[in-house]
């Protein structure tokens, strides 16, 4: 079976420092992998290089088989890869309701139509409120999304990532910021929307991570010291030295 | 939070009469269209009439860009221009080759010239926002203003090119002679415009179009190309802009390089910020007022784009959602039935703000007539600009209108603040 992302022999340098030194990585269908590793090893970059925000400068990025590397953000959108970003990134002035149907558009095959009413489009309408509903922000559907509380808008960005769609669903830091019972909500909603699909999610919260994750990779310095399952990621050496030590103490 | 959840779940409710109103207000502003000119029936009246519809379906084509996709052009009048030169010459054609179309079908060509040049350079224009847009749009601005000096032919030079509408076959015995016949028309045009751009608003393109001026990254992340949305976002302004444009060369019987220039781009950007461009009527109200101050003031005084340029600054600086946001921010108050609290602070700030203002405007008249000496003549008082008694009345009225209406302005915030915690409290977002 392909896998859903396939990242082999990526480099990024940004001038002469380089960021991401040959990044190999690998999520099957259906896995639930997270990325974790200390500030400024590279997992945002990780994350613009697979979702074409930025280039590699060499290697190749696959979904599904296919490269995608050197594609535009939206092509490679529209081929069922969606991501989420650390800083919260939604449309400020337009409604919660708005925001989510943006992100329904695409995927619902209205593209650039200027010839149908966009309020009497049955699937979107639809559409739009399950996913409203899936991230409990039904309540606050007219308010604009940048007057939503903190934890609110994290709740909207995944909620646009995941409107799509996409099969393959990539969340940065999902809840960076969040209380306790924010994050355990967070979470059970993560769990519950990428049912049946491929997961790649950074975080920093333990916890988090070995209780949702089914593959874990570390990334120290732009490289992936260790990939496997949370069993293995906690048992392996590399990993306690680089990483999990510095939180054992 | 409690009172969020509640705000919300009735500021949703409140819109199911919504449909009702909503083609109310449409059907309203056509029964006002057609009685208008039966009101105020002179000549006067209704060449303003018709200048500001003109105005209007231009201001609500610009909107398209700076509202709805949050491009900032310096250069829109160059579809307008030559939507209005599209127009004439096709008037002379169906003239001199005797074609069967009639003259309200005319419009229609303005806006394919309009397009046609918007889809020419628009693909190059939109590729980026923001500076780079604007600066190419002043560019091709110039470019086209110059050209249409220099392109004899098609431009016809400094005088431009002349038509005769009535020339053209008549519709339902209409002649077009008539400067009320022209009015009609281009209320007509008006009417069609207006519910076209406002359906482009609800339609996907539209929506996007939103989120595009809000956050052009994250689009790219949902489906969509930014570029492409621009580029449509830009052919529609530029087609709207030159049915205006056709709709002016059928009321003026002329097109020429003034159409396209750098002043007429600049006065649609002014209206259309002026009127508010967060609200689809906010352009209509900004090119009314535009239209009506472009009219009225030019006659009284010769330093009218002083004035322009006070209100625009004020406007930019007091309220930047412009004459539509400032009425928009009482609907809260309104809905909770706060309003009245804040009534009797704008009443007291009416004296001394109307005492700024003329203090500002003596201020004004005085230093631009100092050299010329001829008299000001106020509201129908005269006054010497050489006279110090003249000085010292304008430096009375500014400075103690000024300090004064600061004071109000302060009261009014107060009552203000005071309102809108109520409103809040009682559910209504404020
Ligand atoms: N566009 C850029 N230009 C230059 N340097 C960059 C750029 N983007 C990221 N970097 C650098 O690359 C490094 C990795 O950044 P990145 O945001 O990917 O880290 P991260 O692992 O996501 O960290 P965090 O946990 O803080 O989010 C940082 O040192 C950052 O300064
Ligand atoms: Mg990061």
């Amino acid at each position: 079976m392909t896998a859903a992302i396939e990242v082999r022999a990526v480099e990024k340098r940004f001038g002469n420092v380089g960021i991401i030194r040959d990044l190999n990585l690998g999520v099957a269908k259906g896995e639930r992998h997270a990325i974790i590793g200390p500030n400024g090893a590279g997992k945002s970059t990780t994350f613009n290089l697979i979702s074409g925000h930025i280039k590699p400068t060499s290697g190749e990025v696959k979904l599904n088989g296919d490269v995608i590397s050197g594609l535009r953000p939206f092509e490679i959108n529209r081929r069922g890869l969606s991501r989420s970003f650390q800083v919260t990134n939604v449309f400020a002035r337009m409604s919660v309701w708005e925001n989510v149907r943006c992100a329904v558009l695409w995927a619902t095959g209205h593209r650039y139509a200027f010839w149908k009413n966009v309020d009497s489009l049955p699937e979107v309408r639809e559409r739009t409120a399950q996913i409203l509903d899936d991230i409990h922000l039904t309540h606050r559907r007219d308010v604009p999304a940048g007057l939503l509380t903190y934890a609110e808008q994290r709740e909207l960005e995944i909620g646009i990532t995941i409107a799509s769609g996409a099969t393959v669903v990539m969340l940065d830091e999902p809840t960076a910021g969040m209380s306790h019972a924010e994050t355990d909500r967070a979470v059970s909603l993560i769990r519950r929307l990428t049912e049946g699909k491929t997961l790649v999610i950074v975080e920093h919260d333990m916890s988090v991570v070995f209780g949702l994750a089914d593959r874990i990779s570390v990334l120290v310095y732009g490289h992936i010291i260790a990939s496997g399952t949370p069993e293995e990621i906690r048992r392996d050496p590399k990993v306690k030295e680089a990483y999990l030590g510095e939180e054992a103490h | 939070m409690t009172t969020a959840t509640r705000s919300t779940s009735k500021a949703t409710a409140t819109p199911a009469g919504g449909g009702v109103r909503f083609y109310g207000v449409w059907l309203l502003g056509i029964a006002v269209l057609i009685v208008l000119p039966l009101i105020f029936s002179s000549g006067g009246s209704l060449t303003s009439f018709s200048l500001i519809g003109i105005a209007i379906v231009f201001a609500l084509s610009y909107n398209i860009l700076l509202g709805q996709t949050g491009l900032l052009s310096f250069g829109h009048a160059v579809h307008y221009g030559l939507g209005g030169f599209a127009a004439c010459h096709m008037m002379n054609a169906v003239v001199s080759h005797g074609w069967p179309i009639p003259l309200p079908f005319i419009p229609l060509f303005g806006g394919i010239g309009g397009l046609v040049f918007a889809m020419i350079i628009g693909w190059v224009m939109t590729k980026r926002a923001g500076t780079v847009f604007a600066m190419i749009s002043l560019g091709i601005g110039e470019l086209v203003a110059s050209s249409s000096l220099i392109l004899r032919s098609m431009f016809g030079g400094e005088a431009g090119i002349t038509t005769d509408r009535t020339a053209l076959p008549k519709m339902l015995g209409w002649s077009f002679g008539p400067q009320l016949q022209v009015y009609y028309l281009i209320a007509f045009w008006l009417v069609l415009s207006a519910i076209a751009m406002y359906a482009l608003t609800r339609t996907p393109l539209g929506r996007i179009s939103n989120a595009v001026r809000d956050n052009p990254e994250r689009v790219q992340f949902i489906g969509y190309d930014p570029h492409v949305v621009r580029y449509l976002a830009f052919c529609f302004a530029g087609f709207f802009a030159g049915v205006a444009g056709g709709l002016a060369a059928i009321n003026f019987e002329i097109a020429n390089s003034a159409y396209l220039g750098a002043i007429q781009s600049g006065l649609v950007l002014f209206s259309t910020f002026i009127g508010g461009t967060a609200y689809f009527f906010g352009p209509m109200l900004g090119a009314i007022l535009v239209t009506y101050l472009q009219l009225g003031l030019t006659n009284v005084t010769s330093v009218w784009q002083l004035y322009f340029g006070i209100i625009f600054i004020g406007i930019v600086m007091f309220s930047p959602g412009g004459i539509a946001g400032l009425l928009m921010m009482h609907r809260p108050l309104v809905r909770a039935g706060t309003l009245w609290t804040v009534i009797p602070s704008y009443l007291v700030a009416i004296v001394p703000t109307v005492a700024l203002a003329c203090g500002v405007i003596l201020t004004i008249e005085t230093v631009a007539r100092y050299s010329g000496g001829d008299p000001i003549n106020l509201f129908g008082i005269s006054f010497n600009a050489k006279s110090p008694v003249t000085w010292i009345a304008a430096a009375v009225l500014l400075v103690g209108g000024a300090f004064v209406a600061r004071l109000a302005w302060r009261r009014i915030a107060d009552a203000w603040d005071r309102a809108a915690t109520v409103a809040r409290d009682r559910g209504y977002l404020a």
